[in-house]
C-alpha cells in the first residue's frame, strides 16, 4: 500500500492550492536563474551575425516567446480536454489559468517579430506563414478568453471554452499548412524570418536556455495564476475559510 | 567578448531601437503580468475573508 | 406506436427549418443584401481601375461571403432556443448530431446556396472571366456548406451568451482562414490562367472533413448550452 503512489492526491484544487503555493518561489528562482545564463550567452558570448549584425539578437526573446504561445496552446487544450472528459474542476481552471500567459506569449512574439523585421526586411509587418499563424494564434487565444468571459455560469464556461479550445488545436496544423501555402504563392521565397542556414552553437544554446527560462516562468505565473481562479471559485468551501482563518 | 564598451553594448550596432525595444516591451510585459497576478490575489483573498 | 425511422425524422427537421426559412423570407434577403452590399463596398474604398479590381475580386467576394455566413448563423439555432424546441431535440431517442446536421443543411440551403448563386453577379462588378465566375461558383459550393458546419459550431456554443454576434464571429473567423484561403485562391488561380483543381480538391477535404466531424461537435455544444 505504501508504495503505491496516488496520482490522484493533487487533483482536488484543496490539495492543489498549498503544493502550487510551495513551487512557485522554486520556479520563479530557476526561471531567473536560467533567464541570467541565456541573456549572457546571448549578448556576449554569441558572435555577432554576419548578415543581420546585432539585430538578429531579438531572436533569444522571439523565438522562445512563439515556442511557448505554441506549447501553451496544446497544454491549455489538454487540460481543457481533461476537464471536459472527466468533468474535473482543477483541470479547466488550469486551461482558464494558462490562456492570459498564453496571449501574452504571442503578442511579445508578434511583437518582437515586427522589430526584427523592420531591419531586415523595412516593414513592420511581413505577411511570412509564421507570423501569420501567429496572428491567427492570438485570435484563438482571444477568443477562448472572451468566450470564458461571457459566459456566468462557471461549468458551462468550462465546457464551451474545452470545446473552442480542442477545435481550435485540431485546426491549428490546417491554418498553418493553408497560410504557409498562401505565402509561398503570394510571396517569392526570399523573405523568411524562418530561414537559418547555419547557426552558431552558442546562438543555439542561448535560443535553448532562453526558452527552458520562458517555459519555467510560464510555469511560475499560471500556478500564481490558478491560486487566484481557486479562490475566487471554491471560496465558499470549507477548506477556503479556514485558509483565511487561519491567516488573520 | 563581443562588446568594447557599455556604450558599443548599448548601442547594438546601431541596432539599438529594435534590440532593446524588444527586451524592454518582453520585461515590460512579463512585470506586468506579475503585477497583475498579484492585485488579482488580493481581490481574491479579499473577497473570501 | 413504433417511433419514427431516424431518416424520418430527420427529414422532419429539415423540413420544418426549411419551412420556417421560406416563412421569414425577410431574414434570407437580409443577409444576402448584406453580402451584396459589403463586396460592392470595395470598389468605392480602393478606387475603380479594373485591374486592381480583377485583382481583389476573387479576396472581396469571398470575404464578404464569410462575413454574410457569419451574420446568418445567429439563427440557427437561437429560435429553437428561446422556445424550448432545443432541449426537446437533446432529449429525443435520436442522435443528436444526425439532427444538428439537419438543421445545419437546411440553414444551407437558405442562406449559403443563395450565396453561390448571387456570387457570379458580383463577380462581374470585379470584371472576372467567365471561367473565372464558374469556378468562384464552384469554390462557393464547396466552400459555404463547410462556413455553415464550422459556424454551427460557434453558433451552439454561444446560445444565449453576452456579446452574441460579436463574440461568435471573433470565435469562427480564425477557423475560416484555411476556406478562404483556398476558396478564393482557386479563383485566382483560375484568373490566371493555371488549374483550380488542387484548390477545389482541398476545398472538398474541408467539407468532407467537416461533415465528419463538426456535427458531432455541434451536438456537444448543444448539449452544453441546454443542460
Amino acid at each position: 500500500m505504501t508504495s503505491r503512489i496516488n496520482w490522484f492526491k493533487y487533483s482536488s484544487p484543496a490539495s492543489f492550492y498549498p503544493l502550487a503555493g510551495k513551487l512557485i518561489p522554486a520556479f520563479f528562482a530557476v526561471a531567473s536563474l536560467l533567464a541570467v545564463c541565456g541573456l549572457y550567452i546571448g549578448f556576449f558570448v554569441a558572435p555577432t551575425d554576419a548578415q543581420q549584425g546585432e539585430a538578429y539578437r531579438i531572436i533569444f526573446i522571439h523565438v522562445p516567446a512563439a515556442w511557448m504561445s505554441m506549447f501553451l496552446y496544446v497544454v491549455m487544450a489538454f487540460w481543457a480536454g481533461m476537464g471536459l472528459a472527466f468533468n474535473t474542476r482543477l483541470s479547466s481552471m488550469m486551461a482558464s489559468a494558462i490562456a492570459p500567459t498564453g496571449a501574452l506569449m504571442t503578442f511579445i512574439a508578434l511583437w518582437t517579430g515586427a522589430l526584427w523585421g523592420k531591419p531586415m526586411w523595412g516593414a513592420w509587418w511581413v505577411w511570412d506563414a509564421r507570423l501569420t499563424s501567429e496572428l491567427i494564434l492570438l485570435f484563438l487565444y482571444l477568443g477562448f478568453m472572451s468566450l470564458q468571459a461571457a459566459i456566468d455560469d462557471p461549468r458551462r464556461a468550462d465546457k464551451a471554452g474545452a470545446v473552442i479550445a480542442l477545435v481550435g488545436a485540431v485546426n491549428v496544423p490546417i491554418i498553418y499548412f493553408s497560410v504557409q501555402w498562401w505565402n509561398t504563392l503570394h510571396q517569392g521565397a526570399s523573405v523568411s524570418l524562418t530561414r537559418n542556414p547555419s547557426m552558431a552553437a552558442t546562438m543555439l544554446a542561448g535560443m535553448l536556455i532562453m526558452a527552458l527560462a520562458i517555459w519555467i516562468y510560464s510555469i511560475a505565473v499560471v500556478l500564481m495564476r490558478v491560486r487566484s481562479v481557486i479562490l475566487e471559485r471554491e471560496r465558499n468551501s470549507d477548506w477556503v475559510q479556514e485558509l483565511t482563518e487561519q491567516q488573520s | 567578448m563581443n562588446w568594447g564598451s557599455v556604450s558599443e553594448f548599448l548601442a547594438m550596432g546601431g541596432y539599438a531601437g529594435y534590440v532593446w525595444g524588444s527586451f524592454g516591451i518582453t520585461a515590460a510585459c512579463l512585470v506586468l503580468e506579475i503585477l497583475l497576478l498579484k492585485a488579482r490575489r488580493r481581490e481574491a483573498v479579499r473577497r473570501v475573508g | 406506436m413504433k417511433p419514427p425511422r431516424l431518416l424520418d425524422a430527420w427529414s422532419a427537421v429539415v423540413r420544418r427549418d426549411l419551412l420556417s426559412a421560406l416563412r421569414h423570407r425577410a431574414d434570407l434577403l437580409t443577409t444576402l443584401i448584406f453580402f451584396v452590399i459589403v463586396a460592392s463596398l470595395f470598389p468605392l474604398g480602393v478606387g475603380s481601375d479594373a485591374a486592381l479590381l480583377r485583382s481583389i475580386g476573387p479576396g472581396v467576394i469571398w470575404v464578404a461571403a464569410l462575413l454574410a455566413s457569419i451574420l446568418a448563423l445567429a439563427r440557427l439555432f437561437s429560435g429553437d432556443y428561446a422556445d424550448g424546441t432545443l432541449e426537446q431535440l437533446a432529449l429525443a431517442p435520436y442522435s443528436l448530431t444526425f439532427l444538428a446536421l439537419g438543421k445545419i443543411v437546411a440553414h444551407w440551403l437558405a442562406t449559403g446556396l443563395p450565396l453561390v448563386i448571387v456570387a457570379p453577379l458580383l463577380g462581374v462588378q470585379f470584371d472576372l472571366n467567365a471561367d473565372a465566375l464558374l469556378v468562384l461558383m464552384a469554390s462557393l459550393l464547396l466552400g459555404t456548406p463547410t462556413l455553415s458546419l464550422i459556424g454551427a459550431v460557434g453558433a451552439a456554443l454561444t446560445l444565449g451568451v453576452r456579446g452574441g454576434g460579436a463574440l461568435l464571429s471573433l470565435l469562427i473567423l480564425p477557423l475560416y482562414v484555411p476556406v478562404l484561403i483556398f476558396g478564393a485562391g482557386a479563383v485566382e488561380a483560375s484568373a490566371a490562367g493555371l488549374g483550380a483543381g488542387a484548390h477545389l480538391s482541398l476545398l472538398g477535404a474541408f467539407l468532407l472533413s467537416a461533415l465528419v466531424f463538426a456535427p458531432w461537435a455541434t451536438a456537444v455544444s448543444l448539449r452544453i448550452a441546454v443542460e
